[in-house]
């Protein structure tokens, strides 16, 4: 029993992070039709940027306690990213939104790869170790534990994605994106600005992708330019488990597939006689990404996109 | 390019001195590239290999419109079956096999006998390439069976999700039985042998192949078995490509819905794209593992995959020359530039700014973004519109929005 | 005078979530007639062709071509079986020629397959020629022989609609189901097209017509069937439909 609370704590510690990069996978499929395959990479340049961040601080203003440490982070690297996903949609994708759908596929792909390559030309090829700012003493809950970091994880996600919602249903700019989605000509016809909520579309999701790429750091103590691809892919399952173009899908996608992952790692050794052991893990996005298209193709949620025609 | 030209059908005498020239050039390339040193021929030699990557990838996603993140996985089904096959891993497969499992470990030795529990199995060219050409044409179809209802961009990430998958199970499939060695791959792979002669070079010698009275270094001989490899398949796809299977192909290509109502069988033939570009993919991962000597799952990774798919978007989806010209420009040009590239920046900077992989990975990035941006056709697009995809890729869009 | 019944079609109801498309529908086309399907807008033509070539599943429904009944499951299958149909928006192969599009017309009739192509072996060699020569063919008996080579979508607009038929034609079929073949036509195109179904009728082939324009379809075809909000509201000879007081209705809006 207490592998399996130890295993659900830590698939909602994964979830969460997958959660906030399904967001921003969803809601530009939601309002383009594209899957922007350079979002994974997002979240390695929060990371990236926010670790550089840190090591100013450690540099020039040592003793900062945790907590604020990890905030001036987040708060520097959100703008970063933001306006790394503005770049890109304004650069690679905005000629090609008429174009038949594979092409901005296929150049979202080359922008991953360009992505990449920078960041390794800035921050090198080998992964750097991200340092510990918050106490390492677990927190017992039911027999297993979690760390502070884990929890401001939860916790952030949780006031994230709140916001989101917050800003999806309440605000002008909300109603604005709800109607792009549904309906871009209609949108369009009512005096919506479709380029400004494209452009502010990618712009929330890249700063949510910001706020888990600085967690992931923290939690897993290391990144690498690298680091983006694997659960970006993954974080895209997950808003299709959910639904894809539906926000709340994509934040209940990615919780249950964290913990499809989770619990799938801690016990998929004993399901297969030893056969298959944990390293295996990455293959559950994968195989709930064929389930759901296969069976469920809408998803949890049900899907939302927009209608073009 | 435009006095190149190999349409056979429209301007015959041009087409075939075209490729005449061209045959002559490659034949006696690797004598030329030998005064400079051998690892030019050697870096033809993997080109070659990628090329015909890239022209099994074009059938599925040239010719069938089916966009295949994933094919990498098929080069490694090859590669791993000659590291199975030809190598002392089998040896170590069946000793692993009698820790996990004596009773069936012990039945198989007596089976196989003393000699290949011992050494392994080794098999020889002529066995390991068709075994490997049918096995990844059944794995092309077993991945492709659950794709064939999806839309354009599910079905790559799909094709992704396989792809990885395979990797991780190559990465991982040394315990409890030791399939593929893990994460150090297998290595000792046999050299390949045409006719009792080895193109690895005999021992002691140097790397030298004595092919009649001729002396020529191992990498020249390969260099020839993977030219003729990729004329193979450059003739093969041809010939599929102008065919009855290659129109209806075409047809899925450009809407599926009036291919089924023509009596097109969508499933199956959309199966055949799937096996028979694998296919190649296998033949090639097959040569692959030879040529090395070893295999190890970082060779088969997304980043291979996407590498593949930009050679054929770069050079021209669906035409074959085009196709070949993506594939020598991305799999020999990072090299090529690496040997330029490196001196000059010791020359003028002193030190190495940007280094040879970084300068690959901009190629690849460039490549897909430019393309897709200022010329989608490719840089040398098929003369004849006909055999040009993007009105299927238009009407897929239009599928979708009134879905 | 071949009097046997070609296609024998009854009790087919679709269902669309809330809407009902289609209620009971049912025909009988007798070998060598043109039979018409006309209503107004929405009421369910195109749906009632989609259920018959298997492009929709049917609720329920007997279908039966030249006695033997027909699984309506898989496009494909009802291609083979010998119904070939064209589109109401017109779907053409548009990167291929003229040629090549009814070339695939002949894939359900020919058998090459990945062997043939590669070897060409005598077989083979003569089926592709074959499969070109009656392409051709088609092409001149449609009318546009002269644009074989031409790119598809590049085509003029009634040209087009020919090409579509020429292909249709191609997979050799019992019956030739015209999804509005006239649409967006202008008189003398129209004129053509009469002349080109009446060749079509003349070499023994059966049709089925789905169309607007109701003079053309009263002068060219032997019976009709109405429907409205997927209903048959009348069946018979073209004179009895155009004094039948519910079509009159239907079309005219009458008292519902």
């Amino acid at each position: 029993m207490e592998t399996f609370i130890q295993q659900l704590l830590n698939g909602l510690v994964l979830g969460s992070m997958y959660a906030l990069v399904a967001l921003g996978y969803t809601m530009v499929y939601g309002v383009l039709n594209l899957i922007n395959f350079a979002h994974g990479d997002v979240l390695m340049i929060g990371a990236m940027v926010g670790l550089t961040i840190l090591q100013i601080l450690e540099a020039y203003f040592p003793g900062l306690p945790g907590y604020v440490q990890l905030a001036v982070a987040i708060l520097g690297a959100i703008p970063v990213t933001m306006l790394v996903a503005i770049l890109i949609e304004r650069v690679a994708y905005r000629r090609l939104r008429n174009a038949p759908r594979l092409a901005p596929l296929i150049t979202a792909i080359g922008v991953s790869i360009l992505l990449q390559t920078f960041a390794m030309m800035i921050w090198g090829r080998s992964p750097i170790p991200f340092p510990q700012l918050l106490s390492s003493e677990p927190i017992m809950i039911g027999g297993a534990m979690i760390s502070p970091t884990q929890v401001l994880l939860l916790v952030l996600a949780a006031v994230a994605m709140g916001l989101l919602v917050l800003l999806v249903e309440r605000t002008r700019m909300g109603r604005a994106m709800r109607a792009v989605a549904e309906n871009p000509r209609v949108a369009g016809l009512m005096g919506v600005d479709s380029n400004r909520v494209i452009v502010a579309t990618f712009a929330i999701g890249a700063a949510l992708a910001a706020v888990a790429g600085v967690m992931w750091g923290a939690n897993y103590a290391s990144i690498t330019f690298t680091m983006g691809v694997l659960p970006g892919l993954k974080a895209f399952c997950a808003a299709v488990l959910g639904g894809i173009g539906n926000i709340y899908g994509a934040m209940i996608g990615g919780l249950v597939l964290g913990i499809i992952e989770a619990l799938g790692a801690g016990y998929i050794g004993d399901l297969t006689g030893g056969f298959l052991g944990s390293h295996y893990q990455d293959i559950f996005a994968f195989v709930v990404l064929i389930l759901v298209l296969t069976l469920r193709p809408s998803g949890i949620m049900g899907e939302r996109v927009a209608d073009r025609a | 390019m435009a006095l190149l030209t190999f349409d056979t059908q429209h301007k015959p005498r041009q087409a075939y001195i075209s490729m005449a020239a061209v045959l002559i050039l490659m034949l006696i390339f690797p004598f030329v590239a030998a005064q400079f040193g051998n690892s030019w021929v050697r870096i033809i030699d993997i080109a070659l290999l990628y090329i015909m990557l890239a022209l099994g990838l074009n059938i599925v996603v040239g010719f069938a419109g089916l966009l295949d993140l994933g094919y990498i996985a098929f080069f490694a089904v090859g590669a791993y079956l000659v590291g199975l096959f030809s190598s002392p891993q089998f040896a170590a497969l069946l000793e692993s096999l009698i820790y996990y499992s004596p009773a069936v470990g012990e039945a198989l030795v007596v089976f196989f006998g003393p000699e290949i529990a011992q050494n392994g199995i080794h098999l020889s060219l002529w066995a390991i390439v068709p075994l490997a050409a049918l096995f990844a044409g059944l794995c092309g179809a077993l991945l492709g069976a659950p794709t064939l209802k999806l839309r354009g961009d599910y079905l790559a990430i799909v094709t992704l999700g396989f792809g990885e998958i395979i990797r991780i199970f190559m990465n991982n499939l040394n315990d409890p039985i030791n399939f593929t060695n893990g994460p150090q791959g297998i290595n000792m792979i046999d050299p390949i042998r045409v006719f009792g002669v080895s193109l690895a070079g005999e021992q002691g010698s140097n790397a030298t192949v004595f092919i009649g009275g001729y002396a020529m270094p191992s990498v020249n001989a390969y260099y020839f078995l993977f030219l003729a490899l990729v004329i193979a398949t450059i003739f093969i796809t041809s010939r599929l490509q102008h065919s009855r299977l290659g129109r209806a192909w075409v047809a899925i290509r450009e809407d599926e819905i009036a291919a089924k109502a023509m009596g097109i069988n969508t499933r199956n033939v959309k199966l055949l794209a799937f096996a028979m570009g694998a296919s190649f993919g296998g033949v090639a991962g097959a040569m692959f593992g030879a040529f090395q000597g070893f295999v190890s799952p970082e060779s088969f990774s997304l980043t291979e995959s996407i590498a593949v798919l930009a050679m054929v978007v770069l050079g021209g989806i669906g035409h074959i020359p085009g196709v070949v010209l993506g594939g020598v420009l991305l799999a020999a040009l990072p090299e090529v530039l690496r040997h330029v590239v490196d001196p000059a920046q010791q020359a003028l900077f002193g030190k190495v700014i940007i280094e040879a992989e970084v300068l690959r990975q901009l190629l690849y990035g460039l490549a897909l973004v430019l393309i897709m941006l200022v010329r989608p056709a490719g840089l040398w697009p098929s003369p004849n519109k006909e055999e040009r995809p993007n009105a299927a890729l238009a009407r897929e869009e239009e599928e979708a929005s009134t879905a | 005078m071949n009097q046997q019944v070609l296609l024998n079609i009854a009790g087919v109801n679709k269902r669309f979530g809330g809407l009902q498309a289609l209620t009971d529908v049912g025909i009988k086309i007798m070998q060598g007639q043109i039979y018409g399907l006309i209503g107004p807008n929405g009421a369910g033509k195109t749906t009632f062709f989609n259920v018959i070539t298997g492009l929709y599943q049917p609720d329920s429904g007997t279908f039966e071509l030249a006695g033997k009944p027909y699984s309506p499951s898989a496009p494909h299958d009802v291609a083979k079986a010998g119904i070939a149909r064209t589109f109401q928006n017109i779907r053409l192969f548009g990167e291929m020629s003229a040629l090549e599009n009814v070339m695939v017309g002949r894939h359900v009739r020919t058998r090459q397959g990945v062997l043939g192509a590669i070897l060409r072996h005598k077989a083979a060699r003569q089926e592709e020629a074959a499969i070109r020569q009656r392409a051709q063919e088609l092409l001149d008996f449609v009318g546009i022989g002269q644009f074989a080579h031409r790119t598809a979508r590049f085509l003029s607009y009634g040209d087009q609609r020919r090409l579509e038929i020429a292909r249709a034609l191609a997979t050799d079929p019992q019956l030739l189901a015209l999804d509005e073949p006239a649409a967006g036509m202008n008189a003398t195109e129209k004129l053509a097209l009469r002349e080109l179904l009446v060749k079509i009728k003349n070499e023994g082939r059966t049709v089925l017509l789905i169309e607007h324009d109701v003079k053309l379809m009263m002068g060219l075809c032997d019976r009709i069937t109405v429907l409205e909000y997927g209903k048959q509201i009348a069946e018979g000879l073209p004179g009895e439909i155009q004094k039948n007081q519910a079509v009159i209705d239907a079309y005219l809006g009458g008292a519902h």
